[in-house]
């Protein structure tokens, strides 16, 4: 609904910051710079934070070992999270909704199974990825229309659709794994650009996080994601067609786990029904590392972009330093749970400076929805 | 004379009624279903209401109830926990590997486990309540952090049976009257946590807290705590559930327990715990745990490709739920039409 | 109030870099040989060999300096520390440095990573039990094609994607091995088996199984009855509601067959359980210790293992003897190690396969003292 008036989108949708309750400025006299710097630094403050760390990381990485800074490297890193990454950005719009999707990995082992077992079967490899596409629409249009229509929380829906996926990729292919693809898919997985360092896969995150930035941050339906992570109610009788709206971002979850899938049995030349398990958590991971509220309404394509090199990069550097996978894990644990408490501390220091400074209560109304207090 | 018409309009009739008090009961629904699925499988697999195998399937499917207890208290709270499995497996390891030095006697390395379970529940319980971090984040945290440690406490190593005491897994199976063990400390806990739901004010607390955070703040709960302590309780039977694990296997790897977080919730959410908060009951949380570990049975000695199994998990699941909004919606209906009457 | 929240953000990175720091104290960070890696060309699967990394490795080698990264299936499976065990004896005895890293589930998706890192680094040569032969492959050849030597042990990867691949044992032997196990121990060789496996698509395992599936055609095997395969996906739950599946979906099951050293505990331990120990038998392959107590038990009467320590000390030995130029990985060429197989020298292969020896069969008489002596 073009045009529709969007409550609280403020300027740009998406800012990081908790828009300020209106409160009597008329006292005070308020230079005109200091609303501006305040709101920029509101908008980009936990990108900021991300940067800082990337930062940290990267200059930690150079000094762990000669090797960090390499091409052969950053291929490497790169072309590690390409999967995830692709995934992560619809799952930035479902999660920004208030909903979740659980499914991603299986879907990623399914779309492998499929167009592993249609090449198996004589099909050419570009019908088998047009048949998966279709495929993960259709898993998608299954896990939004239980979730509109009948109400269901996406959380236990695609728990289930989490081991019904899974299923189908297992009947499909049985113990068998087809590893015969060609060469010429196996190198668009797994190789370079010929003559650079950029894999094959960065162009096509590189071209989807373009398009996502640009809808999720300059159209209407970005303006309505964002309405309705808010205020569910208020944007349905504001016009906009929550339950489309949400069905159809399943949908394109559904498509581009399929896409991700196919990236993976690529890279790995090989499709096995156990493909992609586990990583629904790290997409999750690089989501809320993101700066993206898990309980709707805000975060940045754009944090989700870097949270994607920050996990990357660290898992990279764990990696060379010898660390073993399982502490890793201990890491971006650590790491996710920071990324929620720090802000939350900083708002806690925020409001009680702002209390001491105007000595009195904050506003009415900032339990936020959804929020334990 | 008097003559009182009483106009009334068509009310629904008896199958009606019927589906109507299945759905109000997701325990009593289960429970039908389960003889339903007894009888069926039966017919073509006799074994599968043995003793032999019922033991096996109501042992494993107890220490998942107890698990699933606990996980259902932390779900009616409008909260989750992912890190059971972490917790089960670092407890079962810790008291194995306790016992494997003889640095304590048997009951007093359950207790340590049980109390190192309940130690991590209380840290979820701090950072989700202190730090204000939803669960979701905080457990899928835990999870790593906790498994980490598991990792950390091996340091490479499994318990083999042979470092544990003589028969020591013979508790697994021991049964009083046909009964396996496991099954009667399932079923205290399960009657322990259901009068404490019912008749303390701490459950009617977790069911307010669940349905309406912010009317309970209102009326006076103190949400914080009730939900500290739910994550406590969680990780404290999840502990229990760790020491029982460690007795049912008996040779206990660091990577023990993985993917039993999934197999926890499903349970509660099929058991009729919704995952909205403020509605299950801790019974049904355990009828689900052996209803999922019968499914499982019945495909295997049925016989069935392993392949399905993971679809028949999924489509039970999506059932259950599909079928408690369905019902819902209808009781909503009805009671909408009775209202206008 | 931002500064804050960026110092708290910076604190927790700081932590995290901490973990990474305390990490790579606790285990010894691979000495690089400076000469090689930062020329390395991209990894891609169609680069052309370079002269000059592998002469800079094997000048580094020879001088001592050799690194070496060990890559099981899985880390922190007691059955690949044990080799890792073997690889750092043979590090201390033939010079070099060693190192294991890994995934921590068994899946290959997630060794390719280490793999590239390694490659990165420009260690001398990469030791690897490939959880899916051919996922393996393209980074593998990589490193190959940067000079660094690859050697497979337990599990192979790809043909083509190794320097040299040293089994554990004939595959062939482990086939007969396993079928003459079943035929012991169930009485009068005649009786129903079954079979509970690893993962599904466990390239070693799949072997034995076709192997053992062949030997079991002869008529010396005619009564046994094949009931067919179970996958316990070397998890030890999923194994365990397995075994008892097959226990109770074929009530007339004499032998477990389990080629997995989590399987065969598992389904020892449900046959206990279920108090079936005497009338079902469990057989397979398993470590020492994690099986003595049902050998005593009378669960698992007979099983089998090779010495996994060696193992581990013959691929180290094969990756320094590629590294230093000694053998190139031909079939047809000869080497011996000291300490190992008696001294006696090994032949490669076909496909660049060298065999570590023959199984060793564990049962009553000398369990104990294999434990002691193997110490795993």
């Amino acid at each position: 609904m073009t045009g529709a008036p969007v409550p609280g989108s403020g300027a740009a949708a998406g800012e990081a910051a908790r828009p300020e309750a209106t409160r009597p400025e008329a006292a005070r006299p308020v230079s005109v710079r200091r609303p501006l710097l305040q709101r920029a630094s509101g908008l980009l403050r936990w990108e900021t934070l991300l940067l800082v760390v990337l930062a940290l990381l990267v200059v930690e990485g150079t000094r762990l070992s000669k090797f960090f800074l390499t091409g052969p490297n950053f291929a490497n890193l790169v072309s590690a999270v390409m999967e995830v990454a692709i995934v992560a950005l619809p799952m930035t719009l479902i999660i920004i909704t208030g909903e979740i999707d659980l499914s991603v990995e299986s879907m990623i082992g399914l779309s492998g199974a499929i167009v592993g077992s249609l090449w198996a079967a004589g099909i050419p490899i570009e019908v088998g990825i047009v048949v998966v596409l279709i495929v993960g629409a259709l898993g998608g249009l299954f896990n939004g229309l239980l979730v509109t229509r009948l109400g269901l929380p996406s959380l236990v829906v695609t728990l289930g659709t989490l081991a019904l996926y899974r299923g189908f990729a297992q009947v499909i292919l049985g113990p068998t794994a087809i590893s015969s693809f060609p060469a010429g898919f196996t190198a668009f997985g797994f190789g370079n650009i010929p003559g650079t360092t950029i894999p094959w896969t960065l162009i096509v995150f590189s071209v989807l996080s373009v398009v996502f930035l640009l809808v999720t941050h300059r159209t209407w339906i970005g303006r309505q994601v964002f309405a309705v992570g808010k205020n569910k109610d208020a944007a349905r009788y504001s016009g906009v067609r929550v339950g489309t709206l949400k069905t159809a971002l399943f949908v394109v979850t559904g498509m581009i786990a399929a896409l991700a899938g196919v990236i993976l049995a690529a890279r790995f030349s090989s499709a096995r029904a156990d493909n992609g398990t586990g990583l629904t958590l790290v997409v999750v991971t690089i989501v809320l590392l993101g700066g993206v509220d898990i309980n709707g309404g805000k975060g940045t394509i754009a944090g989700v972009i870097l949270a994607v090199f920050t996990l990357s990069v660290l898992q990279n550097e764990l990696r060379l330093a010898g660390v073993s996978s399982e502490y890793q894990g201990v890491a971006v644990g650590l790491l996710l749970i920071g990324s929620v408490t720090a802000p939350y501390l900083a708002r806690q220091a925020r409001s009680y400076s702002d209390r001491a400074r105007r000595g009195r209560q904050p506003p009415a109304g900032s339990v936020e929805r959804g929020e334990v207090v | 004379m008097s003559a009182e018409v009483s106009v009334r309009p068509a009310g629904p009739g008896i199958g009606s009624r019927f589906v109507g008090m299945l759905g109000r009961s997701r325990e009593l629904t289960l429970g039908g279903v389960i003889v339903l699925l007894c009888a069926v499988v039966s017919f073509q697999a006799p074994h599968f209401l043995s003793i032999s195998n019922l033991s096996q399937v109501t042992t494993l499917a107890a220490i998942i109830a107890i698990a699933a207890v606990g996980e259902s208290l932390v779900v009616m709270t409008k909260n989750i926990d992912l890190s059971v499995e972490s917790t089960i497996g670092l407890v079962a390891f810790v008291v194995a590997d306790i016992l494997r030095q003889k640095a304590l006697p048997g009951p007093a390395a359950w207790a340590a486990g049980i109390g190192l379970g309940l130690v991590l529940g209380m840290a979820n319980g701090a950072i989700i309540t202190l730090f204000r971090v939803p669960s979701l984040v905080a457990t899928l945290g835990t999870l790593s952090i906790f498994r980490g440690l598991d990792f950390f406490v091996a340091g490479g190593h499994e318990v083999n049976l042979a470092d544990l005491p003589p028969g020591y897994s013979d508790a697994a199976t021991q049964s009083f009257f046909g009964v396996p063990l496991f099954v009667i400390l399932a079923i205290i806990v399960v009657v322990v946590a259901a009068l404490v739901m019912r008749l303390t004010p701490f459950g009617r607390q977790v069911y307010a807290v669940g349905s309406n955070a912010e009317a309970a703040l209102i009326i006076g709960i103190r949400s914080r705590l009730v939900i500290f302590l739910a994550f406590a309780v969680c990780g404290l039977l999840a502990g229990v559930a760790g020491v029982l694990w460690g007795m049912e296997f008996g040779t206990i790897y660091a990577t023990s327990a993985t993917n039993v977080s999934l197999q926890v919730i499903a349970a509660a959410v099929v058991g009729g715990v919704a995952i909205a908060g403020g509605a299950g009951t801790v019974v049904g949380a355990a009828v689900g745990a052996l209803f999922l570990g019968l499914i499982n049975n019945a495909l295997l000695l049925l016989q069935m490709p392993q392949e399905l199994l993971q679809v028949i998990y999924g489509a039970v699941i999506l059932v259950a739920v599909s079928a408690d909004a369905l019902i819902q919606r209808r009781e909503r209906r009805l009671t909408a039409q009775g209202a206008i009457r | 109030m931002i500064y804050r929240a960026q110092r708290l953000a910076a604190g927790v990175a700081v932590l995290a870099l901490v973990v990474a720091a305390c990490g790579s104290s606790a285990t010894p960070a691979p000495s690089v040989a400076p000469s090689v890696a930062p020329s390395v060309a991209a990894p891609s699967a169609a680069a052309s060999p370079s002269a000059a990394p592998s002469a800079a490795a094997s000048a580094a080698a020879s001088a001592g300096a050799l690194s070496v990264v060990v890559i099981p299936k899985q880390i922190n499976n007691p059955y690949f520390d044990v080799a890792f065990k073997g690889a750092q004896k043979a590090a201390s005895d033939l010079g070099g440095t060693v190192t294991q890293v890994g995934p921590s589930a068994a899946d290959a998706t997630q060794q390719v990573p280490f793999i590239q890192t390694a490659t990165t680094q420009g260690v001398g040569a990469i030791v690897i039990s490939a959880d899916d032969a051919t996922a393996v492959a393209p980074a593998l050849q990589a490193a190959m094609a940067a000079g660094i030597k690859v050697v497979g042990y337990d599990s192979s990867p790809a043909v083509g994607a190794y320097n040299v691949f040293v089994n554990q044992a004939d595959t062939a032997g482990i086939g007969k091995g396993l079928a003459d196990m079943a035929c012991d121990e169930a009485p009068s060789c005649t009786g129903e088996i079954a079979v509970l496996s690893a993962a599904q698509s466990a390239t070693n395992q799949n072997a034995w199984i076709d192997a053992m599936k062949t030997t079991l055609k002869d008529a010396k095997y005619s009564k046994l009855v094949f009931d067919g395969v179970v996958y316990g996906n070397d998890d030890p739950q999923i194994s365990t509601t397995q075994a008892q599946g097959l226990l109770q979906a074929h009530p007339n099951l004499k032998v477990i067959v389990a080629p997995t050293t989590v399987g065969i505990i598992a389904a020892a331990q449900v046959v206990r359980a279920a108090k079936k120990t005497g009338s079902v038998f469990v057989t397979g392959l398993g470590t020492p210790k994690g099986m003595q107590d049902y050998v005593k038990g009378g669960e698992a009467p007979e099983f089998a293992l090779w010495n996994v320590t060696d193992l581990g000390y013959l691929a180290y030995a094969v990756a320094a003897d590629l590294a230093n130029g000694t053998i190139k990985g031909t079939e047809g060429e000869t080497f011996t190690v000291k300490g190992i197989n008696n001294d006696q020298p090994y032949t490669i292969g076909k496909d660049s396969v060298v065999v570590l020896g023959p199984p060793f069969v564990f049962n009553k008489a000398n369990i104990d003292q294999f434990v002691a002596s193997f110490g795993f």
